[in-house]
């Protein structure tokens, strides 16, 4: 089952969200609560500044000594008994989990949540070599049924109410018509996935943390998920982005520490499973992909986004992301952080994305390894304006306003006539071309201007 | 070239210049961690038994379950209690009907209540979330402060898998709403002993 990629523009694609705007406050008061719940839990840790300082410490060696740190990892695993893979882009990384599994004649597959997957396309790849793909995450098994992709990286369907899941696992899994209650649904995914875990050969985990030092790596779950995949199959797979190695196994700590607390305000994950060796009978491969981290590691400005951990919290806190949902930014990684890390990839098709932004900076204040994001959307905007893709309608305004800005003379004329529109004739700028009346009340245009208020003023007081 | 020489070499010209690795230091305070601990695993839904022997362990456990429910440990001191495994005989799919697994843990740890367990303590790795239920046996000596003194003792010890278990598998991927037993064990009992 795959799911259709949205292209829309973000600006677009949350105007459609836009259009039912209890949802829009359901959705934003749900990632408020979760933001909120992260707040709670960091304050009650004393060194929690520190641990962040750490964190970036760590990530910021790591990105420095990272061709290092790939080989010393690889030979680890290698002795570790797991075989080590290397894919230069999306279609390579496909191609080796597809090697791997037409090895074993395995045509069906247990996936738990890798993002690394979605952004490359794994599940339709495979599913288009006629390979089932069962994505054993529930929030990422609901959305497979509803054949979308994730909204969210640690909340994948974050957007969808518990009818609606309800409507889909009565459809699916033949549960009752009607109900929506979580437990009762939780149940029949359990039941479902349980049958699913016991038949099947092969499969797939994502990596949050890989360990140069003793060639292991980590994975976190609250469901126990991957555990049940990989432990009772004879094949696993771990695919991981080449950013997600650390130097040593005691830096799991401060990870550690972190990230739960930064995703939902948890103190840790239900698990944390460290894999070191395959069992016996059993084959271990790594795949380390690439796909652009490399070229992205030489920008200056934008490297620091290779530190990311993947926790969402600057989802969470985004006050764009809560009220445009994940879907509007057509990514697998959506939010602040994904409007960074896109554009290193295709930076014309995801060029509205550094504009999806009010630059507030809570992003940058809540990420646990201190990256730069809202002043990288910054400078992304400015990257993508001199390379000339910038929207049109945003192109010419921006010269229209270079044009008044440059000169005080125009710039006085320019603010008298838009007064003197704002008040006599409201619809010339009120209407349905001009999108920054969208959703928005323009205030009361004052008669005079700040400078002509000024001049008045000062010679009243003189 | 190789797609591993194209990327290792793209890294290398790419990658800044070092920066230096920090030395984590997070001082701890010197105490006894036990009532954290404990108070702990509460917000994690898990019930917490203080005992002084295994006989304890068993009465609660067998007040706890049904005769017909299918009970294994790998402790060879509580094999009146539960089938004792004490090696890798079967398919590990046999496991899938166990109602309660009742293992031990190297020691928990006071700030997020996660007990550490390695293969050697388990024997089949799937045995802590293929079982309904899942009990833990602790001893009270062995709580840790905080995951920085956890992996001080993790250091130099030997395993092929690990994991760190934090109560029962949860979800709260339908609206927000809690739901404890998504994939693993349903709920989790944790026996302290001296």
């Amino acid at each position: 089952m795959s799911h259709t990629k949205n292209t829309i523009a973000h600006a677009d694609a949350a105007a459609v969200f836009n259009k039912d705007e209890a949802r829009v406050n359901w959705h934003d008061k749900t990632l408020w609560f979760i933001r909120e719940k992260r707040d709670k839990i960091s304050h009650s840790i004393d060194e929690w500044e520190q641990l962040r300082e750490y964190a970036s410490q760590i990530k910021n060696n790591v990105l420095s000594n990272l061709s290092e740190y790939l080989q010393q990892f690889e030979a680890n695993a290698i002795t570790n008994g797991i075989t080590v893979h290397w894919a230069a882009d999306a279609a390579e990384h496909n191609a080796i989990v597809h090697r791997i599994l037409k090895q074993h004649n395995i045509d069906r597959m247990v996936k738990s949540k890798s993002m690394l997957t979605e952004e490359c396309g794994l599940n339709e790849y495979l599913e288009a070599s006629g390979i089932e793909v069962i994505d054993t995450d529930l929030g990422e098994r609901i959305v497979q049924l509803a054949a979308e992709p994730p909204s969210h990286i640690v909340l994948p369907c974050i957007h969808k109410k518990k009818e609606e899941i309800g409507e889909l696992f009565h459809e699916h899994l033949g549960t009752e018509k009607g109900a929506s209650d979580p437990e009762y649904l939780t149940a029949a995914a359990r039941q479902h996935l349980r049958e699913t875990f016991l038949t099947r050969r092969a499969a797939l985990t994502g990596v949050n943390f890989a360990v140069a030092e003793t060639g292991e790596f980590v994975v976190c779950t609250n469901e126990g998920n991957a555990d049940m995949g990989a432990h009772l199959a004879d094949v696993h797979i771990a695919c991981m982005g080449i950013e997600k190695i650390i130097p040593q196994q005691q830096h799991l700590s401060v990870f550690l520490r972190l990230l739960a607390r930064s995703a939902t305000g948890q103190p840790i994950t239900t698990y944390s499973s460290h894999f070191k060796k395959p069992q016996p009978q059993q084959q271990m491969h790594i795949v380390l992909v690439d796909n652009g981290r490399s070229i992205h590691l030489g920008k200056e400005d934008f490297r620091n986004a290779l530190k990311c951990i993947r926790c969402g919290a600057c989802m969470n806190t985004c006050p764009v992301y809560r009220r445009s949902g994940g879907h509007s930014y057509h990514n697998a990684v959506a939010g602040p952080i994904g409007s960074i890390l896109t554009p290193n990839m295709d930076m014309k098709k995801n060029a509205d994305l550094p504009f999806a932004s009010t630059l507030c900076g809570s992003c940058t204040n809540v990420c646990p390894v201190k990256i730069d994001i809202h002043d990288q959307l910054y400078k992304w905007r400015q990257v993508i304006v001199q390379e000339g893709y910038a929207p049109t309608a945003k192109k010419a305004s921006m010269n229209v306003m270079g044009w008044v800005l440059s000169s005080p003379k125009i710039y006085d004329m320019a603010g008298k006539a838009a007064r003197w529109t704002l008040r006599n004739t409201p619809f010339v700028v009120n209407n349905k071309l001009n999108p920054w009346f969208k959703e928005r009340e323009m205030p009361a245009a004052p008669k005079q201007s700040f400078k002509e208020w000024y001049k008045t003023n000062r010679k009243i007081h003189e | 070239m190789s797609s591993r020489d194209k990327i290792l070499q793209q890294v290398k010209q790419h990658q800044p210049s070092t920066r230096a690795l920090p030395k984590v230091e997070i001082a701890v305070e010197d105490k006894d961690w036990l009532a954290d601990f404990k108070a702990r695993l509460e917000t994690l839904h898990v019930a917490v038994f203080e005992v002084s022997d295994n006989n304890s362990i068993g009465t609660i456990i067998q007040n706890n379950s049904k005769a017909t429910d299918r009970i294994v440990t790998t402790m060879a001191s509580l094999k009146d209690y539960a089938v004792h495994i004490d090696r890798v005989e079967e398919d590990a799919h046999q496991l899938e009907n166990v109602e309660l697994a009742i293992i031990p843990a190297h020691f928990g740890v006071a700030e997020n209540g996660a007990v550490w367990v390695t293969d050697a303590l388990i024997k089949y790795r799937v045995l802590p979330f293929i079982a309904q239920q899942l009990a833990v046996v602790i001893s009270k000596r062995n709580i840790l402060a905080n995951m920085h003194q956890a992996y001080s003792r993790i250091t130099n010890t030997n395993y092929e898998f690990a994991v760190f278990i934090a109560g029962p598998s949860k979800t709260a991927d339908i609206e927000q709403s809690l739901v404890l037993g998504a994939h693993g064990p349903k709920s989790m009992m944790v026996f302290i002993t001296d």
